[in-house]
């Protein structure tokens, strides 16, 4: 086979892979979140809107997504440079920081359960410390704050790895020699970081971003772990119409409005963090 | 005075900035096992330890939860379920992926940008959410249900990672071999086979470890796309509210295991994995 030929045929397989289970259910979706059965209709989106638990769930998705993302950028950037100037035991450490990587939301749910129900970790700390007499009850309706910081940690604890990931991938792609020289003008290690890696991170930061963004919005399993039906989110929403209300036009009509909000702070990151043309290293 | 002061302190300095370097590092290690370790209690405790108040800090071995959890009604099946598809996953990702990475890494050929903006288009989209309009299809089809037609869906998860690493493994490696393997009477396809495969096979294996982990950890697919024949990540979710917890707790030990070896094995790859795989 010629050289002509040859990369189609290879490609062939994902292209009609992907046509068929990624770009075909797309236009599934839309048809069925615009109809209910005769014709074009908004009626899905009427009435998934319209349902007193959606304003809560989108507040709550948003906040956690606020509270969470702001925090794994920091601690992704923190872990990276400490791990990138560290001379002895970095394949140890990285092993461990990256362990999170590979556990599902549910596993990381479950592991933040052991910790705040009722007969947990926390509680037998507290009564340890003679904080409380007796274990409290914190994954409550009492206790809604509570709820969303142990939904919030159990997010922080679990995907901060896939930020890092990129993050010291990304470190390693900066040339030494712009250190090196800055070094030499007497920058302060904050200067550096500043002038020298945040910049030419940009590139990483923008992947590294986009890619928790959307993971925070299709945040489902932890808060059904930790939460339940205390704190309902968009997702959560989704999976009750599919499978305890059997409505699939609303739980389609949920899948666009996700959609199209992960797709609007896609935009927004990319737009925000854009690469300067011809400013790649 | 003032040469000889900062002289001293200098050190001084630097000797506690590297004390809170190692606190630092030591913490954030602390971060991510000590949960990690409490589950490991949790798991390692009999039942009724498991439901008792205050718990113990370390575990007292007993496998009465594992045993519990092994003959709680249909999780084994699950398991199975479990492993076949992320096996199924792992090489369909593979078989389909491996090959574009190929033609990505050694031609140029028109369309090449359109289909990368296809790879990377799957990036910004929850694709987990396809499994709503993919369970209409499946029941037509005769999919619903089986563990091949989640592994399909887990497949669409895995593929742009398969490509774009395959692609990246395929970068590494000069062109230069290939073509001196042709004028020492190769074929493209001996060539490949006898020269390119076995250097590239430990990163093959490395992204198809990712593949399993991928589908493995997978729940809202999982859960939409399957009733009689749930993963495991489906059937904790689906009797989150009515399990005990020692069958919640050894569902999520034996969540984790698979993942800690898994990324273990890999670790020489995450970063390049990730680092091309992400540009």
């Amino acid at each position: 086979m010629n050289a002509r030929v040859l990369p189609y045929v290879l490609i062939l397989p994902v292209t009609a892979f992907l046509c068929l289970f990624f770009l075909y259910p797309f236009v599934l979706v839309a048809k069925q979140a615009f109809s209910t059965g005769d014709g074009f209709t908004l009626e899905n989106f009427r009435q998934v809107v319209g349902y007193w638990k959606f304003p809560i769930s989108l507040q709550n998705t948003l906040l956690l997504a606020a509270a969470v993302v702001p925090v794994q950028l920091a601690l992704a950037l923190l872990m990276a440079t400490m791990v990138n100037k560290m001379q002895r035991g970095r394949d140890l450490v990285l092993y461990v920081w990256t362990i999170p990587l590979g556990i599902s939301d549910l596993a990381a749910g479950i592991i933040w359960l052991a910790i705040f129900e009722q007969s947990g970790f926390l509680n037998s700390m507290l009564s340890g410390l003679g904080v409380v007499d007796r274990p409290v009850n914190f994954l409550s309706y009492q206790h809604p704050g509570v709820v969303f910081l142990a939904i919030a940690l159990a997010e922080i604890w679990r995907a901060t790895a896939i930020m890092l990931v990129i993050l010291v991938a990304g470190i390693g792609l900066i040339p030494k020699e712009y250190y090196e020289a800055a070094e030499v003008f007497g920058a302060s290690p904050w200067k550096r970081f500043t002038r020298i890696t945040l910049p030419l991170l940009r590139p990483s930061l923008q992947t590294a971003l986009v890619l928790r963004v959307i993971l925070a919005f299709e945040v489902f399993a932890v808060v059904l772990a930790l939460g339940g039906t205390l704190f309902p989110v968009l997702m959560g929403e989704t999976y009750a119409y599919q499978f305890d209300l059997l409505d699939s036009g609303a739980a389609a009509a949920m899948a666009l409005i996700i959609l199209a909000i992960s797709i609007g702070f896609t935009l927004i990151i990319l737009r925000a963090l854009r690469v300067p043309k011809g400013a790649t290293i | 005075m003032t040469t000889v002061t900062t002289d001293v302190a200098a050190p001084d300095a630097r000797r506690a900035g590297r004390y809170v370097y190692i606190a630092a590092v030591v913490l954030l290690c602390a971060w991510v096992l000590v949960p990690l370790y409490f589950l490991l209690i949790n798991t390692l405790s009999s039942p009724e330890t498991v439901n008792s108040f205050p718990k113990p800090f370390l575990p007292e071995f007993d496998l009465g939860s594992l045993g519990f959890f092994a003959g709680f009604a249909g999780i084994l099946t699950a398991l199975k379920n479990s492993i076949l598809v992320a096996g199924l996953t792992m090489i369909m990702s593979i078989l389909i992926g491996a090959p574009a990475g190929y033609a990505l890494s050694r031609f140029d050929f028109r369309g090449k940008e359109a289909f990368r903006l296809l790879i990377l288009l799957t990036r910004a989209f929850p694709l987990p959410l396809l499994a709503l309009p993919l369970a209409v299809m499946f029941i037509q089809t005769g999919l619903d249900d089986t563990v091949f037609g989640l592994s399909l869906v887990h497949t669409t998860l895995a593929i742009p990672f398969a490509v774009l690493i395959t692609f990246s493994l395929f970068s590494g490696i000069p062109l230069e071999l290939e073509e001196a393997a042709w004028t020492l009477g190769c074929t493209r396809l001996t060539a490949f086979t006898k020269v390119v495969l076995p250097l590239i096979l430990p990163g093959i294996t490395a992204s198809a470890i990712f593949a399993f982990v991928i589908s493995w950890n997978e729940v809202f697919a999982a859960a939409v796309l399957t009733i009689e024949n749930r993963t495991l990540t489906a059937f904790l979710l689906q009797n989150l509210d009515t399990s005990p917890l020692h069958l919640k707790f050894a569902g999520g030990f034996i969540l984790v295991v698979p993942a800690l070896i898994f990324i273990f094995a890999v670790r020489k790859y995450l970063f390049a994995m990730w680092g091309i795989a992400n540009r």
